[in-house]
């Protein structure tokens, strides 16, 4: 889940991270109270997860109460590369005398913790990486040991801190290593990090990614969702608990396993069509939930032709085969389905297919076969 | 021969008393594994279907003998399980599970390479591994395997690593093992151990490898193959087209550098002179003509 800059910031908060001092708003009015409580001057920064919102106009400085409302009123339902404003937040403005980058992540290839601290922060950091690699200092964490005092001391000096700065960025980076630790994060990231002209040192913006598989023992973060702008189809197959993404194209997918899907969509592209979404059911495809998947499919006006493509492990293929029917019988379909079945008990499924094949439904027996199919079906062409 | 499984292979299930344990001990007791015991401390001393059930696991081993273990226990408890395992002195775990936090999989990740060194992890959030006709852990529906060799195969994803095991028992080949390594962040076995040990196998004479988006793991087997390998390796690699997953933020794209994508996975794999199929059943064509020149 990641999360909004806002919504970072309070996680931050959670672990004596400083921020400055601030809120949030969804109308004009809740903005101008928010700076209001801040204290002028105030910055009105747009909440979309999409960078470039600065150059976008979507970060702007208030002196005052005037120009708080007319800030939040420009920003507010503002389009940020497709992203429609819905959420300001509104802080006081600080003085910056220098700005610092700071980030923990896992390394997967070395399988630890990766810190990483440069001096040239509040740019885009990737190309600091490519432009001046040595100005990144970075550290691997074992995380049987965590991160200690004089690593940070050594990241922060490696890095080319200001000495001013040494003491407040080194209590910043233990304070983040908790958050990005306890606080079960993928990525806890701050940029800039800035130090003020009075020798403080605090985050100016927040980037937290968590780790799904940890919100069992969260329920802190049931804050945090339900504010995410989905998609509509994305939203429907949330609530069913689909794992879907919307594509462009016309041939819906539905597949079993993430692999299996991402090969699917691989295939369908490969013999002249375009995907329209990504769809992974998973392990079992029973009846409900191979109706679920196709009543999200069934929203998607684009689709002309749904491609079905499962190799049932888990679940037998008779099963699969019945579920596969009694949702072609309970959802109404505006696109006609091929269906490509293998693996355990393939014969006796393809068998129960075979006996409600029409125009409507077309069953095939390996995957190329059944993109071909589902590709000429969305040309308007029976195959 | 095979890989880290064959038909001395005695396994305990952990979690051998909840509906998928239960189901999977009895599928691959059925497949011919021999499942000796499973574990729940509230359940010691019963059994399913005749499978007996004990404490723990040091006890399921002082009693059975056995040597590896499945983990089919839910994601909270099963950090706990692999620890448990290995201190009783497990020299192969499978852990099935899915959904452990990442930070957990770190954690009991290199405790494994601190204080249990020669015990292997095999996922978590993987298939499991089978060597047709002698032993089979875990999730692949046995009778889509081949068994006797030539290949070996390695694959992150489930269903595709079933899928390769249809491309290439449909064409008649055999296969030596095949071991589903799971797409979690931290896979307790790599690509590259799996190749290293195909490479050592004296039934193994070619590598199908399955890989797919994210990370570097297929740009460090590439190396490892240019590198190390004699055998001939063919690969496919899922999500040519597929929408750019999870991101990570720029910490992560920094982490991985450029890499990551299918298309640059794809390139590395080719330069280290691995034969690369654009699908499943392209790659499942380069490995038959690989396996007709053996």
């Amino acid at each position: 889940m990641d999360l909004f800059e806002y919504q970072g910031k309070q996680y931050f908060a959670r672990y004596d991270i400083p921020v400055s001092p601030g809120g949030m708003a969804r109308t004009i009015d809740e903005a101008v109270a928010a700076a209001d409580a801040a204290g002028y001057p105030v910055v009105v920064k747009a909440q979309v997860q999409v960078g470039g919102r600065g150059k976008a106009g979507g970060i702007k400085l208030a002196a005052d109460a005037g120009e708080a409302r007319r800030h939040a009123e420009a920003i507010l339902g503002m389009d940020i590369k497709g992203h429609v404003v819905k959420i300001v937040w509104i802080e006081h403005a600080s003085d910056i005398a220098k700005e610092y980058y700071a980030s923990f992540t896992l390394d997967r290839s070395v399988k630890k913790h990766l810190a990483m601290v440069s001096a040239k922060g509040g740019v885009d950091i990737e190309s600091v990486a490519d432009e001046d690699p040595d100005a990144i200092a970075k550290a691997h964490i074992d995380p049987l040991v965590g991160l200690d005092e004089a690593t940070a001391r050594q990241l922060v000096d490696a890095a080319g801190l200001d000495v001013e700065a040494h003491d407040g960025a080194v209590d910043v980076l233990m304070k983040l290593w908790r958050c990005y630790d306890e606080g079960d994060a993928d990525l806890v990231e701050i940029n800039p990090l800035i130090l003020t002209p009075d020798g403080k040192v605090h985050a100016l913006d927040a980037k937290v990614t968590l780790d799904d598989n940890a919100a069992f023992r969260h329920p802190e973060w049931d804050e945090f969702r339900g504010v995410a702008q989905l998609d509509p189809r994305d939203a429907l197959a949330k609530e069913k608990g689909l794992q879907y993404i919307g594509l462009d194209g016309e041939v819906g997918i539905i597949a079993n396993g993430a692999g299996l899907a991402m090969s699917t969509l691989d295939v369908v592209n490969q013999v002249g069509g375009k995907p329209a979404n990504f769809l992974d059911i998973g392990g079992g495809a029973n009846a409900e939930v191979m109706a679920g998947a196709l009543e999200v499919i069934n929203t998607d006006e684009k689709v002309k032709a749904i491609f079905i493509n499962i190799f049932g492990g888990i679940t037998k293929g008779e099963e699969v085969a019945k579920g596969i029917v009694e949702a072609f019988r309970r959802v109404d379909l505006k696109a006609p389905i091929v269906i490509r079945l293998d693996g355990t008990n393939a014969e006796e499924g393809r068998a129960i297919l075979k006996e409600h094949e029409s125009e409507r439904l077309v069953s095939k027996p390996t995957m190329v076969e059944a993109a071909k199919a589902a590709v000429a079906l969305a040309n308007g062409v029976q195959p | 021969m095979s890989i880290f499984v064959d038909e001395k292979t005695k396994v305990v299930v952990q979690g051998i008393t909840g509906s998928q344990g239960r189901f999977y001990a009895l599928r691959n007791q059925a497949y011919g594994t021999q499942v000796v015991g499973g574990t729940n401390p509230k359940k010691a001393g019963t059994d399913v279907d005749g499978i007996p059930v004990f404490a723990t696991v040091a006890e399921a081993r002082s009693e059975t003998g056995a040597n590896a273990t499945m983990i089919l226990v839910p994601a909270a408890g099963a950090p706990a399980a692999v620890m448990e395992a290995a201190e009783a002195g497990i020299e192969l775990i499978v852990c099935l599970t899915e959904g452990i936090p990442a930070h957990d999989e770190a954690r009991f990740y290199n405790a494994l390479k601190r204080d249990f060194p020669s015990t292997r992890l095999i996922g978590p959030n993987c298939p499991g591994l089978i060597t047709p006709g002698k032993c089979n852990i875990g999730f692949t529906p046995g009778d889509d395997a081949l068994g006797g060799g030539p290949v070996g195969i390695v694959s992150r994803s489930g269903t595709l690593t079933y899928q390769a095991l249809g491309e290439l028992g449909g064409k008649g080949i055999g296969v030596s093992t095949c071991v589903g390594i799971g797409g979690d962040p931290v896979p307790g076995t790599s690509f590259i151990d799996c190749l290293a040990a195909f490479e050592a196998d004296a039934e193994t004479k070619a590598v199908m490898m399955i890989g797919e988006i994210g990370g570097s793991a297929e740009e460090e087997a590439a190396e490892f193959i240019r590198a190390e390998m004699s055998k001939p390796v063919v690969a496919y690699v899922a999500g040519v087209t597929a929408p750019p997953g999870k991101k990570m933020g720029h910490a992560g794209a920094i982490v991985s550098g450029s890499k990551g994508t299918a298309q640059a996975k794809m390139d590395a794999l080719e330069a280290a002179g691995v034969k690369v199929g654009r699908n499943p059943t392209e790659a499942g064509d380069l490995m038959a003509g690989v396996v007709a020149r053996l």
